[in-house]
């Protein structure tokens, strides 16, 4: 049966996929992120109702009412949105998980959660909206702002930014991107394999904001983006049930050594095409070179970072069982009156 | 630092109850990290096995190794299990202390140190037992990294032998203690029988403290609190725990994971109980918040600093109504305050955690059966008021061993409370029309919920600590923000009527009355016994619950004069009492403690003797 052009595999347009109203400032990159996942989720038939949208507090974190109207959400507290993932998604391991940070939420004050998840491989999409600023509080330099940044209300930055994707990496994250809301077609591409993931994927999006950090000279900023970015590869995604198309793509249109297939959990296979620069993003040390290269150079690379074959989930690694525990029966949630009973003859 | 300094005052000593068969105490003086803890455990729990009314309290530093730490026993005849704070018997193994151990002894009282020390007999009004610690382990092949701890097992000898614990009994206890494995069983045995034998063979008895069998403890099970509130989770279905260690709440976690064999996956043999340790506080609560909206039944554990680090969660999990269970073992605070020391200073506090308007449901057990009970029922009053239930729990109940009760099986089902799944969310539907995660449909101001996962295009809302409205939109309206607070107010009155009822014991006529919670339960009993000897007749009120039940105020109103007993420092009861019953409350006095240590009837006794004849001075003079 012919599908509808205007519906996608579960027979919903893709104004079902849409949220509320944007109550950001016109122009801001986050509602072009939220735009993306929108498009993505449609694309994927994502089943919203097994979706959960969480945030911190911010700009950024604002924007889960925006997309996914049907998808339950929660707008936690400020740097702390990846505990309440982590107590999420291991109580229901069938949910799909996508965070929405900013620099602020996760570089300053939710750090330590930031890198605590990651270290516990929660599976999660976690996306950091990095504009290098405070919004909500009306322009205070956040810790990814540039060094020697000049900003109107708070002079002259003088301190290093952290670089949240060298975070990841470093704290064994075995997914990160980096990308720029001007780029929606690899903003896509990279949510979608992303969702993909077994475990915690990041994506460090540069996300520019209109108000505050616009200033060319700013590489959170959309000109600093339009003229800095350089994509490392073109990234497609293929879905399992594409094997031949795909061995036809391979043959064809790219030399040996020039396409890199990384196959995920699902099935699906995230295909990497070489741009200009050879890179492998599954060589952690290789990853770290080229992000150290980025900060000297003022480059804003983009891409797939950095792969590794995900290891065990944190509820794997606790030897959970592989129903969700929301979900168990009350008689499974109460042992029997002669388990207490024994237990208490036992004691006497 | 001496336990006399420690512990303050003297109270009822043996001889004034003339009998010292089964009525005395006696102090174990050694230092942190030797193994004394096993030793005293084992005294413990022949005594009980002996049928004898018997409570251990283990007055310990922060510390790993070194400090000085004293463990009291005591046992009673007639059931009084509250801490005494005068020992009749003192085991001196810690030579820095045991100059001041011994200067605290009363007349008549029983000494016991290791002949090593070469002491010398520097008082003449009690009775002394050198025996030989090093000697006897020597006999033994010890490993030296254990010979510390063994040699505890000396005094465990020389103890039977003098105040007549069976072997069997002390053989039994070993084996519960070392849960039968027969290796470290017979190792620390070998050496108390040889102590045994040679205090048999070189002591001449010289005191008139002993022990005789009784059937007091019959059907009875010795607990600490901790290890009954992980029991009670298992048996109320928690599914997450988080948590991040600190003293003295970490036992209830290690309980927690003990106990989750109980709850294994009878398919797949894997576990259903989730239990994380956090990177900090903040992060346990958030993790059992998250848990606790998608469904979970979770529970977190901490104390007095967790808490102060937990308070914006709270205040969240109250406005977004998340049912979580938060354990605050209460220790001495404010700040690290004392780590290792018991108290009851966290009840304001809790139970307005969080900033802005909130109030909390907190819940007080008095004892490790009150902790299973509470273990269990927490879950399902967070669940039927979507909000996060405390429980109170203290050093004193959590990490001590309590005689008690057997604990009871649930006495009803499961309770979800107000959940709706996706054949619940249709019936709802086609009952009202309309579904709203924050509407008051029932007027009780508890909303009906969806969880994650549920299978329905309309089950999804937005969970939120900013202002919404009943549909759970994002509002900033102040109508929208009061009537949403009214709500909640309202729910708390529902709350009211939901949470245990206070424990009353009254009878007519009667016009004082004592009011309490808590751990300070055996020590008020006890106290009234004695005022009551002498001629005062007191009801008893002891709270269980926050919000205060209605008859909380009606007792306090039939009363002439109450008397709230607490162990905080300002008396933080007695101004929950003031704020429920803002007039006519200047006949309720406080009678605080706080002093780090468990609450003793001489503190109730003597405070309320004195006050009570103050008053009657008073009404002899008008």
């Amino acid at each position: 049966m012919p599908r509808n052009a205007r519906t996608n595999a579960l027979g919903l347009s893709r104004n079902d996929y849409r949220g509320g109203k944007s109550t950001l400032c016109p122009g801001c990159g986050h509602d072009s992120i939220s735009n993306q996942i929108i498009r993505i989720a449609y694309e994927l038939g994502l089943e919203q109702h097994n979706v959960i949208k969480m945030s911190g507090i911010g700009c950024s974190s604002k924007t889960p009412a925006y997309f996914l109207g049907r998808a339950h959400a929660f707008n936690a507290i400020h740097g702390r949105m990846p505990s309440v993932v982590t107590g999420a998604t291991t109580v229901n391991n069938e949910l799909v998980a996508m965070g929405v940070s900013g620099d602020g939420d996760t570089g300053s004050i939710g750090l330590g959660q930031y890198k605590h998840l990651l270290r516990r491989n929660v599976p999660m999409v976690y996306i950091i909206e990095n504009n290098g600023v405070y919004g909500l509080t009306k322009g205070q330099f956040s810790a990814t702002a540039d060094e020697g940044q000049f900003l109107r209300y708070y002079g002259d930055n003088d301190l290093p930014p952290i670089d949240l994707a060298l975070e990841a990496i470093v704290s064994n994250c075995t997914f990160v991107g980096r990308s720029f809301s001007g780029d929606p077609g690899q903003v896509q591409a990279l949510l979608k394999a992303s969702i993909a993931h077994k475990g915690t994927a990041v994506l460090d999006i540069v996300s520019p904001c209109v108000t505050f950090n616009n200033a060319p000279d700013s590489t959170k900023s959309y000109p600093y983006g339009r003229e800095h970015e350089i994509p490392l590869h073109d990234i497609d995604l293929l879905a399992p049930d594409f094997v031949e198309e795909r061995e036809e793509i391979m043959i064809e249109d790219y030399e040996a050594g020039q396409i890199i297939d990384v196959p995920m959990h699902d099935g699906t296979v995230v295909r990497l095409k070489k741009t200009d620069r050879d890179y492998d993003p599954r060589q952690r040390v290789q990853a770290i070179q080229l992000l150290e290269e980025a900060r000297m150079d003022n480059l804003l690379l983009t891409g797939l970072l950095y792969y590794e074959e995900p290891r065990m989930t944190l509820a794997e690694s606790e030897n959970l069982s592989d129903r969700p525990l929301t979900q168990l029966p009350d008689d499974m949630l109460r042992p029997p009156r002669e388990a207490l009973d024994n237990l208490m003859q036992s004691m006497m | 630092m001496s336990i006399a300094e420690i512990q303050q005052g003297t109270e009822f000593l043996a001889e004034e109850r003339e009998s010292q068969v089964n009525d005395f105490a006696f102090m174990v003086a050694t230092k942190n990290g030797s193994g004394s803890q096993t030793s005293n455990s084992v005294l413990v729990r022949s005594l009980f096995h002996m049928g004898i009314p018997v409570n251990g309290k283990n007055l310990f530093p922060s510390n790993i190794k070194g400090l000085p730490t004293w463990y009291t026993i005591r046992v009673s005849s007639e059931g009084y299990i509250a801490r005494r704070d005068t020992t009749e018997i003192a085991i001196a193994m810690n030579e820095l202390t045991a100059a001041e151990d011994i200067a605290d002894l009363p007349e008549g009282g029983v000494v016991i140190l290791p002949q090593e020390w070469k002491w010398g007999r520097t008082r003449d009004d009690i009775i002394w037992y050198e025996i030989p610690v090093k000697e006897t382990i020597r006999q033994f092949k010890i490993p030296s990294a254990r010979r510390e701890q063994v040699g505890n097992m000396v005094y465990v000898g020389v103890v039977a032998w003098l105040f007549e614990i069976p072997l069997d009994q002390v053989h039994r206890a070993l084996s519960d203690q070392f849960r039968g494995k027969a290796g470290a069983v017979n190792m620390n045995f070998e050496i108390i029988e040889a102590a045994w034998e040679w205090a048999r063979d070189n002591l001449v008895k010289q005191d008139p403290y002993r022990f005789a069998p009784m059937n007091l403890t019959e059907g009875k099970i010795l607990i600490t609190g901790n290890e009954a509130a992980a029991l009670g989770a298992i048996f109320g279905g928690v599914t997450f725990a988080s948590w991040y260690p600190i003293t003295p709440s970490t036992s209830l976690i290690d309980a927690l994971l003990g106990y989750r064999h109980l709850r294994k996956d009878p398919e797949s043999e894997k576990d259903t109980v989730a239990v994380i340790q956090a990177e900090d506080e903040i992060a346990a609560i958030g993790m059992v918040v998250g848990a606790g909206w998608a469904g979970a039944r979770a529970l977190t554990s901490t104390s007095g600093p967790g808490i102060s680090l937990m308070s914006e969660f709270a205040g969240l999990a109250y406005i977004a109504e998340i049912p979580v269970v938060i354990w605050d073992i209460t220790r001495m605070g404010p700040s690290t305050g004392l780590p290792t020391r018991t108290s009851q200073g966290d009840i304001l506090f809790t139970s307005f955690l969080g900033h802005g308007d909130s109030q909390q449901v907190v819940l007080l057990p008095r004892d490790p059966d009150e902790c299973f009970e509470f273990g269990w029922k927490s879950f399902d009053l967070a669940d039927t008021l979507q909000t996060p239930v405390f429980v109170l729990s203290d050093l004193d109940i959590g990490m001590n061993n309590w005689m008690s009760e057997p604990f009871e099986y649930p006495d009803r089902p499961i309770n979800r409370g107000k959940t709706l799944d996706k054949i619940g969310l249709e019936e709802f539907f086609a009952e009202r029309g309309e579904w709203y995660r924050y509407r008051d449909y029932d007027k009780d101001g508890i909303a009906w919920r969806t969880l994650p996962g549920t299978d329905h295009p309309r089950a999804a809302y937005f969970t939120r600590g900013t202002g919404h409205n009943d549909k759970g939109e994002y509002s900033e309206r102040s109508d929208d923000w009061v009537e949403n607070m009214e709500r909640l107010r309202r729910k708390f009155e529902t709350a009211r009527t939901l949470v245990p009822a206070p424990e009353i014991e009254t009878s007519p006529g009667l016009r004082i009355g004592i009011v309490s919670y808590g751990s300070n339960d055996p020590a008020v009993q006890e106290a009234r016994d004695r005022l009551r000897a002498d001629g005062i007749d007191t009801s008893y009120l002891r709270i269980r619950a926050l919000p205060l039940k209605p008859e909380v105020i009606t007792f306090i109103e039939q009363h002439d004069r109450i008397y709230v007993v607490e162990n905080n420092f300002d008396g933080q009861m007695t101004s929950l009492i003031r704020i429920d019953m803002p007039q006519d409350n200047s006949h309720v006095k406080s009678l605080a403690l706080g002093d780090g240590l468990p609450m003793t009837p001489r503190f109730v006794y003597e405070n309320i003797l004195s006050m009570e004849q103050g008053h009657n001075a008073q009404e002899r003079t008008y």
